[in-house]
């Protein structure tokens, strides 16, 4: 696991590589915008037949990663699921695996905005939490200090390369997307740019991370 | 022939009919016919002659002929230069056209109560067969005239229109079909296109008229030995544009456009009106310079492939072509642009811009005094084309699989089309046609208990007909002056290209230089307080290869003794070739071996065209990455690639392995961003990615960003998936062109002529010049944007936080 550490609210944190967030003092992995089942979303809703891979793309990936950190707990971020109906549609195997990864290891999901009610695949479940000297939740709230979320599937630029990224202030922590079919927002969208300090860092995903000052 | 009141009005005008009209008229009741005629010789008059005959005498009921034309703008212009002979002859007959430009309650009216004459577009028409009430709408069809059926020939604008007319040809059993073209190399394939298979198609030839007055343009200065703008030729070129009344001067890219037109204005000391025209300009600055032209006021348009298509531009009495034509096809259509007057000999000089389109030059003249046109390889109806017609099929209404599959094997190019491909696409679009099956309840299409297949859900025809059409614009940002409220428009960049812009850049648009200001939603904003040398805005124009033929002809003239043809700094440079080294055969592999500037350099003479010589490239330096040979970039132009590296190869032969090549091909495509960009064109057209959407329309980012992982998705779970295959193959012929390769390797079996030399050749030095060297990226990338990435945390200051 390649990562980049960085203190935030008076903790050391781990920027991954693959696009997750460790904690390693609570032995903590953190993975934000599943959305496992977009496939089937898209074309219950009338669009093209896309590949219908992207579930076990991500949860192998993620299936990964936990087997290189076995952490002790697992926190979702939101947006695990395309949608509800997306859930309850997961093929059998899908669901084995998922099953398998929680195993008995605490397992919080945080509700995002497309899947905002509990799922059948048991741990706690959150609106928002906190843990420490960090809140836990799905949409940033520019109020908060010590926050962690997801939601804006952020990513940078540099040259001519563009990769999903995480994004960090003092204040906050912004997760890149984890799931395969998701797209990004550039960190120049205002919707970004007015939530992060002048000061903030982007890290570059990828074989290994690279943080660069937020391009704006 | 006529009746009384047309002839009439021909012989009140002074006119007579000419034979290929007359002809057209004699085979009025052909199933189908293909006319053949240079520009200007009245062609449409003679694809509308019978028409307008039928209905002077005839009274009829709805639609009695469809014309369909690839521009819009043509559509207009037809239905203003019809409506004048109509209405003088008196007749009653009611002309409309129907682009994507007519408004949705005319195009509701129309499909309801058809005009007598519809003037559309491939994709208008598909549209209107899309409707379950196409049946009415068609109702009486007797005609379909097919303009300029050359230009969409071998596209699938052109696949599309076939199969939507395999479609009308059931609604309306009696319609025929009338193709027009203009000058083609091999007017039996454009004939198989058209008619019904395997019905024949009678092919009406036009008196060709006088032969071109078509040779070099004579300047001073010899050509510079790489690159594309011809500057040199600037003084020569105005010199030309003062002693003709108008002329158009052709360039191969919109980006060699810019520059030329920008040096053209630099030395336009009598302020010659002098205008510019290409597909990336504003729509408007188009039109003004499209009415500047009719009117004759302008003396010069410096233009690209937009102005290829027959639209009439007034009095043009010289064509120049900047550059080597690359394939002599074109030439001839561009020059068919002079003289647009029947009987006149059209006149047209050719500006080689390096010293090696000297010799492409020479050889497409010769071409073109031989009337020796490039011929194009057969091809097959594509299969993504396919998927998107059965898509529309269904949005018509329930239909059976198998009356499908025998009216889509009724089109030409999929004549051969067998049933296990047809039944593969029809898979596709129900399922997804994927290995794994998943959401079978969510099918796209299904097959209903009477065996019938259907839509699941009616509402997908709204995005399916949203969708529809197989052309595929670059993601292109609108560029405007800066303004507080949205200032002027001046044409359109590609997104990629304004990626690259920082504020302060400048760029040519339209012929001004501009300062990059900043990107505002979709829109590119700049100012014209521009004081830097500009950076030239890539274009999406394609860069054409020169043709096979071409490439053969210049290899002929390389046999030669002498070349009193060319000019003597050419020839020199030839001559000097063949004493220091050698020059290129047909049939062997030259492949020269020398030091230069501390590097080891080696020159292949493929003469494959630019793209197969760019996959060569790109195999070749992997194939040395592999044998330790530290190849570090290389350049590619339409006849050789020149590779540079730390070690000089001392034995080529390995290198040219044929499964060796097809085993590194395999491997290099799989991450490469043709491909990728192939696919997003292939998803696209099949229906898979849905370029508009209910709502709003998703930006070119993000659509690039998901067609990106759909590829690497089906290629890790699912590779040998329907879209993969057809990707591949279409890849293979296009950009990539690995065929040529093969052709190349087939025919040197072997021979390959290592040349060792102690330094730089005079046929590779240009190429040390040329743009565009690709540098070789193994781990490279990565250290490189880690650095960057350094670089900028140390100058911001951010690096030396506490962490």
């Amino acid at each position: 696991m390649t990562g980049f550490d960085f203190s935030f609210a008076g903790t050391t944190l781990t920027a991954l590589g693959a696009g997750a967030l460790w904690w390693p003092n609570m032995r903590m992995l953190v993975v934000s915008d599943l959305h496992l089942g977009k496939s089937e979303r898209h074309a219950r809703r009338g669009g093209g037949p896309l590949p219908p891979y992207e579930t076990a793309d991500t949860l192998q990936r993620l299936s990964q990663l936990i087997a290189q950190s076995d952490p002790a707990c697992v926190i979702c971020l939101g947006d695990t699921f395309d949608d509800l109906a997306a859930a309850q549609a997961l093929s059998t195997q899908e669901r084995a695996l998922l099953h398998d990864l929680i195993g008995a290891r605490r397992w919080i999901w945080i509700e995002g905005n497309h899947d905002p009610a509990p799922t059948d695949f048991g741990g706690e479940h959150h609106s928002a939490l906190n843990i420490g000297p960090l809140t836990f939740r799905h949409i940033a709230d520019p109020e908060t200090q010590g926050e962690v979320s997801g939601h804006y599937h952020p990513k940078a630029r540099v040259r001519s390369t563009s990769r999903p990224a995480f994004l960090v202030d003092p204040a906050r922590v912004i997760l890149p997307a984890f799931g395969t079919y998701t797209g990004g927002l550039r960190s120049t969208d205002p919707a970004l740019t007015t939530l992060m300090s002048p000061n903030a860092l982007a890290i570059l995903t990828g074989p290994r991370p690279l943080p660069v000052p937020m391009p704006r | 022939m006529l009746p009384d009141s047309i002839q009439t009005w021909f012989t009140a005008k002074g006119w007579s009919i000419h034979p290929h009209q007359h002809a057209m008229l004699e085979r009025r009741s052909d199933p189908a016919t293909l006319l053949i005629a240079p520009t200007g010789g009245g062609k449409t008059m003679a694809g509308f002659l019978p028409t307008l005959a039928d209905l002077a005498t005839t009274p009829h009921d709805g639609l009695h002929t469809l014309y369909v034309s690839p521009l819009k703008a043509l559509a207009a212009d037809i239905k203003r230069n019809l409506r004048t002979p109509v209405d003088e002859i008196g007749l009653p007959i009611r002309i409309e056209d129907r682009t994507g430009d007519t408004s949705q309650s005319r195009k509701r009216r129309q499909r309801a109560d058809p005009p007598h004459i519809l003037l559309t577009t491939p994709e208008s028409l598909a549209l209107l067969t899309s409707y379950p009430d196409a049946h009415r709408t068609f109702k009486g069809l007797q005609r379909i005239i097919v303009d300029e059926i050359h230009a969409l020939a071998e596209s699938k604008r052109g696949d599309q229109l076939m199969l939507a007319l395999s479609r009308l040809q059931d609604l309306c059993p009696d319609m025929l079909r009338v193709g027009l073209s203009a000058t083609v190399d091999d007017p039996n394939a454009i004939a198989r296109t058209l008619a019904c298979y395997p019905n024949p198609c009678e092919i009406v030839l036009a008196d060709p008229g006088p032969a071109p007055d078509i040779a070099m343009l004579k300047v001073d200065q010899p050509p510079p030995w790489a690159g594309g703008g011809a500057a040199y030729a600037i003084p020569a070129v105005l010199e030309q544009i003062k002693q003709h009344k108008t002329t158009l001067i052709f360039h191969n890219t919109r980006a060699q456009a810019e520059i030329f037109f920008h040096n053209l204005w630099l030395a336009n000391d009598d302020s010659l009106p002098i205008a510019i025209h290409h597909g990336s300009l504003d729509r408007d600055q188009r039109e003004r310079v499209e009415g500047a032209m009719v009117c004759g006021e302008l003396r010069a348009v410096v233009c690209t492939g937009s102005l290829d298509l027959g639209i009439d531009w007034g009095d043009v009495d010289l064509v120049i072509q900047i550059g080597a034509p690359k394939n002599v096809k074109r030439l001839v259509q561009r020059i068919g642009r002079a003289n647009h007057r029947y009987n006149a000999p059209s006149k047209a000089r050719l500006v080689p811009a390096n010293r090696f389109e000297v010799v492409e030059c020479r050889a497409a003249l010769e071409a073109v005094q031989a009337g020796d046109l490039d011929g194009e390889t057969p091809r097959t109806g594509p299969l993504d084309v396919l998927c998107q017609h059965i898509l529309i099929t269904a949005c018509a209404g329930p239909f059976a699989a198998d009356a499908l599959f025998a009216q889509v094997t009724t089109v030409g190019d999929y004549a051969t089309l067998s049933r296990t491909q047809f039944d593969a696409c029809l898979d596709f679009c129900a399922t997804g046609g994927y290995a794994l099956k998943a959401y079978d309840q969510w099918q796209r299409l299904v097959q209903r208990p009477d065996g019938l297949w259907q839509l699941r859900d009616p509402r997908a025809a709204t995005r399916i007909r949203m969708n529809l059409g197989t052309i595929q614009d670059a993601d292109l940002l609108k560029v405007r002056l800066k303004r507080s409220r949205g200032g002027k428009p001046l044409g359109q960049v590609e997104e990629a290209f304004a990626a690259s812009l920082t504020p302060g850049d400048t760029f040519l648009i339209g012929g001004r230089i501009v300062r990059y200001e900043g990107l505002r939603e979709m829109t590119v904003e700049v100012s014209r307080n521009a004081n830097k040398k500009p950076k030239v805005a890539v274009f999406s124009g394609t860069k054409f290869a020169t043709s096979t033929q071409l490439s053969q002809r210049i290899l002929q003239m390389f046999k030669q003794d002498h070349w009193p043809e060319l000019p003597p700094h050419t020839a020199d440079w030839l001559h000097l070739q063949r004493a220091v080294s050698e020059l290129p055969r047909a049939g062997h592999l030259l492949f020269e071996s020398f030091p230069h500037d501390g590097r080891a350099y080696s020159c292949i003479y493929g003469f494959a065209g630019r793209n197969a010589q760019q996959t060569l490239g790109l195999l070749l330096t992997k194939r040395m990455e592999e044998l330790g040979l530290d190849p570090l970039g290389f350049v590619s132009t339409d006849y050789a690639t020149l590779i540079w590296g730390l070690e000089p190869v001392i034995d080529p032969e390995p290198l040219f392995d044929p499964s060796g090549l097809r085993e590194g091909l395999e491997g290099w495509l799989a991450g490469n961003l043709v491909m990728k960009r192939s696919f997003r064109a292939v998803a696209t057209v099949a229906g898979l990615i849905e370029r508009n959407q209910p709502g709003a329309r998703k930006n070119g980012r993000q659509a690039t960003f998901s067609s990106d992982i759909l590829y690497d998705t089906l290629r890790k779970y699912d590779p040998d998936h329907l879209l993969l295959k057809v990707t591949r193959d279409e890849a293979m012929r296009g950009l990539v062109d690995f065929g040529r390769i093969e052709e190349l390797l087939t025919q040197i079996q072997g021979r390959i002529t290592h040349r060792q030399l102690d330094r730089i050749t005079p046929l590779a030095a240009p190429l040390l010049l040329e743009i565009g060297k690709v540098p070789v990226k193994g781990a490279g990338e990565e250290k490189l944007l880690q650095q960057e990435t350094e670089d900028l945390m140390r100058k911001s200051g951010l690096s030396d936080l506490p962490s």
